[in-house]
C-alpha cells in the first residue's frame, strides 16, 4: 500500500485514493509510422527491477495525473513530478542519482 | 486428570462461574477463563481430531499459535467454525462444538487413516490420485471433498455487523508484554502519537506468569504503573483485544480488534479493523515456545512447557497430576517449579543436555525434583491421554531407560521469536546459532517510501530473552522510533529488568539422536495437517529441497495455524536432512494476517445495501411504485420492464414494445452519459477522440458518432451535439460515461496539455426523457411552447425551448426507428416532468418501456449495442461501420492500430442479420458451426450471435452475428449450435429487420 504526494494537489495519498496507470514518458505512435514502431509504442513496456517511472491518477482526489520514480524492488519513492512533461526533471534525475548511482531506464539516465 | 487448582489463577474471577455447553454438555468455568482452560478444568482434554489421519487432540498451547483446539462455536447467525479454544474467551452460554469427526469425538471411524499412516506418507495424494486421469473427475475427488475441511461452514448470514476505522500515528507499537509497554513509554514520552495494540485481554505479556523483577520491584507492579501513566498521556492509544494483524509497504498496518467476542449480546460492532498509516513500527511480538519431536508428542497431555505454567498461574488449571518436564534448556524448569510449589507432583525434568547449569536448575533441585541429564523421551505412551512416558539417553536410538507414569508431558525446544510482521513487508532475519533462533537483522529492516527501514522489532521478539534486555530494548526502540517520526523531547531514565541466571540452551531436533524410522514416524512436526519427522525427511529423499517446495509437498506449516509451532522444527529437519546448515535451508515466506481474521471485519460495513452506491434517477421512485423489474447497468438500476398484475417479465417487454411501435412510449434515458466538451481546440480533440469529423458539425446540429482505443477496437457510441462555437455535448453509453471522461481526461492532461480543451461529465445534472412513437409529436405540441414539426426540428436536430413550462432541450434523434425525441431537462425539473408526459399523453396511450424493450427495438432496427455486439475484439469495420470512419481526418485514436494487416484481413467475421428457419430464437452467444474439426477436436466455426430476441413486431426470432464473409453470403443458411447440442438453421439476411426505408422516423 503506497503513498504518493500527488504534486497537483499537495496530498499524500493513500494507494486506494490513486490509480496506477502504467508507464511513464510513452511516445505516441500514430498514422505514418512503421509496425515496429507501433507495436512497440502500443505493446512494449519495460519492466525493471529497480528504477521505474509510471503514471499515476488521484482518482478519488483532485482527479489529476502527475508522474512518479520509484523502485520496484524496494518500493523507495524518489520523488512525484507532472504529468506535463516528456521526461522527468532534472531534481527527480538528481534524486534518483543520489539513492542509485549509475542508473538508467530506457533512454533516460 | 486436569482440574481446577485450589489456588493460582490471576485471571479468573472466581467468585463468578459462567456457563458452556461443549458438545451438548453443560459446563461451568468462571470469569475470565478462556474456552480452553474452562474445558481443561473440566477435565476435557480430547477437544478435537487432527486433518489427515484423525488422531485425538488436546490442546498444546495457551495462546494464537494453539494448532490444535479449534472448535465450532456458536449457533444460527452467529456460527463460526475453526475458532481457536485458546483465544476465545468464556461468556455465559457459549456454544461449543468438536470438529473433523464422525460419529463422534470419543469414537472416530476415520481415526483407521493413523493405523494406514505407512500408506498415506507425504505426497501421497499427489502420488495416488494421478492415474488414470478420469478417476479424478469422479472417484477421488468426490470422495476427499467428502472428508476434507475442518470445521462446518455456516448455513445462516452473519447477523453481526463490523466496521473499519482509518487511523493515523506516528508510532504503532505491536505487543503489550513488557517490551512493548516500555517502547510505548518511551515513544510517548518523546511525544510521538502512539498506538500500542495488544491481541489478549491482558497487559504484561509472560513477565506476568514468569515474575521477573523489574526496577527492583515486582514485574506486575511495573506494568501497572506503567499502563496508568500511558493512560494519561493523551498521545497514547491503548488497545486490548486487539491483533496487529499485517504489516504492509510504506508504513500501512491492519489491526484487527475483537470488541465483542467475548461478550456477543453487548450492542455494536464484533470486529473492528483499523487501517493505520503510521510514519514507525515497533514489534514487540513476543516469541513461541517449540515443541521437541518425539514419539508421541501429539498424545493429548503433552503440552508446550510455558502453557502448563501458564494455565496454572492464570487460571489455576493443572494440566494433569503428574507433569514430566522434558527440555533442552532452562526456561522449561520454570514450569517444574511452578507445579510442585502448587503442590502437583513433577516425577522428573528431563534435561536433553548432558550439563545444564543455572539458578533455575538449582532451584528445581533444591524443591526435590528429579532432574535427568542427558536423557530424552524415547516415546509417549496413552491413547486418548499420556499415561507415562518412556525414557532413554538422547544420545542413542531410543533403548528404554526406564518408564515414568504422568498424565501430562511439560515440552520446550526453546523459543522461537514472533518475527512475522517484521518480515510481512522484507525485513530480514539471521540465525542465531547460540541461542537457536531466527531473530531480525537490524540492518536489513523493511525500507519504507524514503528509502530507510520503518519496522523496528524489540524485546523477546528481537531475540533477547532476559528481561534486563527486553526491556531496555524496548525502552531504547521506542525513543528510536519516535526521533525518527521527528519527536525527541526529553524522556525519563530506562526501567531496569532482572531475572534468573540461565545457562546456554542446546538445539535437539530430534529426541532421541538417533531415533528409528518406527520412532520418527509418529514424532509430530505439524499437529493440525499430521506432519511427522519421517515426511520431512521423505521430501528430502525424493528431492524437495528447497523449504517452500517441501512445504507444499508436505503440507507442514499449512494448516490454519500457519506453522508456528511447526516452521522451525520442520526446516530444521529438512535441513539435517540435505545435510546443509539451517540459515541455507532458510524459512518459508511470512504472510498477513498473522492469525486468522474474520472476513466480516474485511469487508467492514460494504455489505447488503451499502456493498456500493446505487445511483437513481430523478424518476426512481416512480419506477419502483409501477412494478418495475431492476436490472443493473454499472451503478445505476434502469427498469428492464414495467410488469404489470398477471403479466410476466417477457409478456411486459412485448407490450412496451407494440405499445411504443403503435402508439407512444417514454423512456427514462437519464442514466446516460453526458459530457459538455469545451474550449478554443474542442473540435480538434473531438476529431482525436472520435473516429468522425465531428469539428464540422454544425451548431444545432446532432452526429451519431464512435470512439475507438488505440489498439482500433470499438470502445463507446453516442449522439454528439454541438451546442456553440466552442461547446460539443458528448452522449456515452450509461456504463461508459465515468470511463470515458476519465479517457478524455488522460489525453488531455498527458498528450495534449497545451490544448485548450475542458471537460466536465454533467450526467446527474439532466434528466432526459425518450418520446418515442407515432403519437410522439403530438404530445410534444399538446405541451407546448416550442415547434417540433418536421422542418423546424428535423431528424438530428436539436433545440432549447420551454416545453410545457419546463427547461428543455429537445434532440431530434432515434434509437428505435420510430419517430422519436430525446428532451433534457435540469435534474430538479426531471420527475415533474415525466409525471407531466404521462397526464399529456394518457389521450395517446403513452406507456414507459425498459431497456429490453428498448434493446429489441434497436435490434428490430440493426443498431449496434456496445457490449453486445462489441466485445473489445471488434472494430467498426466488422460491424459494417465505415461509413462513420472519416477518410479525411489524418489521425484519430484507433486509426493506425486498424491499418494493421489482421485488422484488414477480408477473412474478418463481419455483422449480418439472422434469420432462423422455424421463427425460433437463437441462443444467445451461439456459434455457427463449419465443416471438419480443429487441432483441438472442437468443431470448427464460422460465426457467432451477437444480439437475439424475439420481435413481437414481426412475430419472430431475429438475430444479429458476426459471420465469415457474412455480407457477401445473404441468404444462405448457416448452422447454430444450441445449448442441448441439437442445431438451429437460420438465413443470413440484412440487419435492419424493420421499416428497412426509414419512413416511420420520416414523418
Amino acid at each position: 500500500m503506497l503513498t504518493l504526494h500527488c504534486p497537483n494537489c499537495g496530498v499524500d495519498a493513500d494507494e486506494t485514493d490513486l490509480h496506477a496507470e502504467g508507464e511513464a514518458h510513452l511516445k505516441r505512435y500514430g498514422p505514418g509510422s512503421s509496425d515496429d514502431e507501433f507495436h512497440d509504442y502500443l505493446f512494449q513496456r519495460q519492466n525493471p527491477k529497480g528504477v521505474h517511472f509510471e503514471r499515476w491518477k488521484h482518482v478519488f482526489g483532485c482527479g489529476k495525473y502527475f508522474h512518479a520514480a520509484r523502485c520496484t524492488a524496494t518500493l523507495e519513492v524518489f520523488g512525484t513530478y507532472s504529468a506535463q512533461t516528456l521526461e522527468p526533471t532534472q531534481a527527480i534525475k538528481d534524486a534518483i542519482s543520489a539513492k542509485r548511482p549509475g542508473w538508467s531506464w530506457g533512454d533516460i539516465s | 486428570m486436569s482440574t481446577r487448582l485450589a489456588s493460582g489463577g490471576r485471571l479468573v474471577n472466581k467468585n463468578k462461574a459462567v456457563s458452556f455447553t461443549f458438545n451438548g454438555k453443560n459446563l461451568r468455568g468462571f470469569e475470565g477463563d478462556t474456552l480452553a482452560s474452562a474445558l481443561l478444568a473440566n477435565d476435557q482434554m480430547l477437544i478435537g481430531r487432527s486433518f489427515k489421519y484423525h488422531r485425538p487432540r488436546g490442546v498444546v498451547a495457551s495462546g494464537a499459535e494453539e494448532p490444535n483446539g479449534l472448535v465450532n462455536l456458536g449457533e444460527g447467525a452467529k456460527f463460526e467454525p475453526n475458532q481457536r479454544v485458546t483465544t476465545t474467551e468464556l461468556y455465559e452460554g457459549l456454544t461449543a462444538k468438536s470438529q473433523n469427526h464422525w460419529p463422534s469425538l470419543e469414537f472416530d471411524v476415520g481415526a483407521i487413516n493413523t493405523h494406514l499412516s505407512r500408506f498415506l506418507p507425504a505426497g501421497f495424494y499427489y502420488k495416488m490420485f494421478i492415474h488414470p486421469r478420469p478417476l479424478w473427475k469422479h472417484v477421488y475427488e468426490p470422495i476427499i471433498r467428502h472428508s476434507a475441511g475442518l470445521g462446518k461452514a455456516p448455513k445462516d448470514r452473519d447477523e453481526d455487523t463490523y466496521e473499519h476505522y482509518h487511523a493515523s500515528f506516528d508510532v504503532v507499537v505491536v505487543g503489550g508484554g513488557i517490551a512493548g509497554l516500555a517502547a510505548a513509554l518511551s515513544a510517548g514520552q518523546s511525544g510521538a502519537r502512539v498506538m500500542l495494540v495488544e491481541q489478549t485481554n491482558d497487559w504484561g505479556g509472560r513477565a506476568n506468569v514468569d515474575t521477573p523483577t523489574v526496577d527492583g520491584k515486582p514485574a506486575a507492579e511495573w506494568i501497572n504503573a506503567t499502563l496508568q501513566v500511558l493512560e494519561n498521556m493523551e498521545n497514547v492509544t491503548l488497545r486490548l483485544r486487539t491483533q496487529g494483524s499485517g504489516v504492509y509497504d510504506h508504513g500501512y498496518v491492519l489491526a484487527y480488534e475483537r470488541l465483542t467476542d467475548h461478550a456477543p449480546e453487548t450492542e455494536g460492532p464484533r470486529h473492528r479493523l483499523w487501517r493505520i498509516r503510521t510514519k514507525q513500527i515497533v514489534t514487540a511480538t513476543g516469541a513461541i515456545e517449540r515443541p521437541l519431536s518425539f514419539a508421541g508428542n501429539d498424545i493429548p497431555g503433552v503440552l508446550l512447557a510455558a502453557a502448563v505454567r501458564d494455565y496454572a498461574v492464570n487460571f489455576g488449571v493443572s494440566i494433569g497430576d503428574r507433569t514430566v518436564v522434558v527440555t533442552n534448556n532452562d526456561d522449561a524448569y520454570r514450569t517444574g517449579i511452578t507445579l510442585k510449589k502448587a503442590g502437583l507432583e513433577v516425577p522428573a525434568i528431563i534435561d536433553a543436555r548432558t550439563n545444564p547449569q543455572g539458578e533455575l536448575i538449582d532451584e528445581a533441585r533444591a524443591l526435590g525434583i528429579r532432574i535427568e541429564v542427558g536423557r530424552g523421551i524415547a516415546k509417549v505412551k496413552g491413547g486418548k491421554r499420556v499415561t507415562s512416558v518412556e525414557m532413554c539417553n538422547q544420545a542413542g536410538e531410543g533403548a528404554v531407560v526406564e518408564e515414568i507414569a504422568c498424565d501430562c508431558v511439560a515440552m520446550s525446544g526453546g523459543w522461537s521469536p514472533v518475527v512475522h510482521l517484521w518480515s510481512h513487508c522484507g525485513g530480514k532475519l539471521n540465525w542465531d546459532d547460540a541461542q537457536a533462533m531466527f531473530r531480525p537483522d537490524p540492518e536489513r529492516p523493511p525500507l519504507g517510501a524514503d528509502g530507510e527501514g520503518f519496522v523496528k522489532t524489540a524485546g523477546v521478539a528481537n531475540g533477547h530473552l532476559f528481561t534486563a534486555e527486553v526491556i531496555a530494548d524496548g525502552f531504547a526502540a521506542g525513543r528510536a522510533v519516535a526521533k525518527a517520526a521527528g519527536h525527541s523531547a526529553k524522556i525519563g531514565q530506562a526501567p531496569a529488568g532482572h531475572d534468573a541466571h540461565e545457562g546456554a540452551i542446546s538445539p535437539v531436533w530430534l529426541m532421541p539422536q538417533g531415533a528409528s524410522h518406527a520412532l520418527r514416524s509418529k514424532a509430530w512436526l505439524d499437529y493440525q495437517n499430521d506432519v511427522k519427522v519421517s515426511d520431512v525427511q521423505l521430501a528430502a529423499q525424493e528431492g524437495y529441497e528447497s523449504v517452500e517446495h517441501a512445504k507444499r509437498y508436505t503440507t507442514i506449516g499449512m494448516a490454519t495455524d500457519q506453522g508456528k509451532l511447526s516452521n522451525i522444527n520442520g526446516l530444521a529437519t529438512l535441513a539435517k536432512s540435505l545435510n546443509a546448515d539451517i540459515p541455507n535451508v532458510g524459512t518459508t515466506t511470512f504472510r498477513p494476517p498473522y492469525t486468522p481474521i474474520s472476513l466480516s471485519s474485511i469487508a467492514g460495513a460494504a455489505k447488503g445495501d451499502l456493498f456500493q452506491p446505487i445511483r437513481k434517477t430523478p424518476m426512481s421512485d416512480w419506477h419502483t411504485e409501477n412494478g418495475a423489474d431492476y436490472e443493473p447497468v454499472g451503478q445505476w438500476r434502469r427498469p428492464y420492464a414495467y410488469v404489470r398484475d398477471g403479466e410476466t417479465v417477457h409478456d411486459a417487454v412485448n407490450r412496451e414494445v407494440v405499445n411504443t411501435r403503435e402508439k407512444l412510449g417514454l423512456l427514462d434515458a437519464s442514466t446516460l452519459g453526458k459530457l459538455v466538451v469545451k474550449g478554443p481546440d474542442a473540435g480538434k480533440f473531438l476529431n482525436m477522440m472520435y473516429t468522425n469529423m465531428m469539428a464540422t458539425l454544425p451548431i444545432g446540429k446532432c452526429r451519431y458518432g464512435l470512439m475507438c482505443s488505440e489498439n482500433g477496437f470499438l470502445s463507446d457510441d453516442g449522439v454528439v451535439a454541438r451546442i456553440d462555437e466552442d461547446t460539443w455535448l458528448c452522449h456515452t453509453t450509461t456504463g461508459g460515461a465515468e470511463r470515458i471522461h476519465a479517457w478524455m481526461e488522460d489525453w488531455l492532461q498527458c498528450e495534449w496539455w497545451d490544448w485548450k480543451v475542458y471537460v466536465a461529465n454533467v450526467t446527474e445534472q439532466l434528466a432526459q426523457v425518450a418520446v418515442v412513437g407515432p403519437n410522439a409529436r403530438k404530445l410534444l405540441e399538446k405541451l407546448g411552447g416550442m415547434d417540433v414539426s418536421k422542418e423546424t426540428l428535423p431528424f438530428m436536430q436539436w433545440a432549447d425551448g420551454k416545453l410545457g413550462g419546463f427547461d428543455a432541450r429537445v434532440y431530434r434523434i432515434s434509437f428505435s426507428g420510430e419517430l422519436s425525441y430525446e428532451i433534457a431537462v435540469p435534474a430538479s425539473q426531471g420527475r415533474a416532468f415525466w409525471d407531466a408526459l404521462l397526464a399529456a399523453g394518457e389521450e395517446f396511450g403513452v406507456m414507459p418501456y425498459g431497456t429490453e424493450a428498448l434493446h429489441i427495438m434497436r435490434a428490430e432496427k440493426g443498431f449496434i449495442m456496445i457490449g453486445d455486439e462489441t466485445d473489445g475484439t471488434i472494430i467498426p469495420q466488422d460491424l459494417n461501420l465505415q461509413w462513420a470512419l472519416s477518410k479525411k481526418k489524418e489521425d484519430y485514436l484507433g486509426k493506425r492500430a486498424q491499418e494493421r494487416s489482421h485488422m484488414t484481413d477480408p477473412n474478418r467475421w463481419k455483422l449480418v442479420g439472422l434469420e432462423t428457419t422455424d421463427g425460433s430464437v437463437i441462443p444467445d452467444g451461439a456459434y455457427a458451426i463449419a465443416e471438419g474439426d480443429n487441432a483441438n477436436g472442437q468443431r470448427n466455426t464460422q460465426g457467432r450471435v451477437t444480439s437475439t430476441y424475439y420481435s413481437p413486431t414481426l412475430k419472430k426470432g431475429i438475430a444479429m452475428g458476426l459471420v465469415h464473409n457474412g455480407p457477401d453470403r445473404m441468404g444462405e443458411v448457416i448452422e447454430f449450435y444450441k445449448v442441448d447440442g441439437t442445431t438451429v438453421a437460420a438465413t443470413i439476411v440484412d440487419q435492419v429487420f424493420y421499416d428497412k426505408e426509414g419512413a416511420k422516423n420520416n414523418v
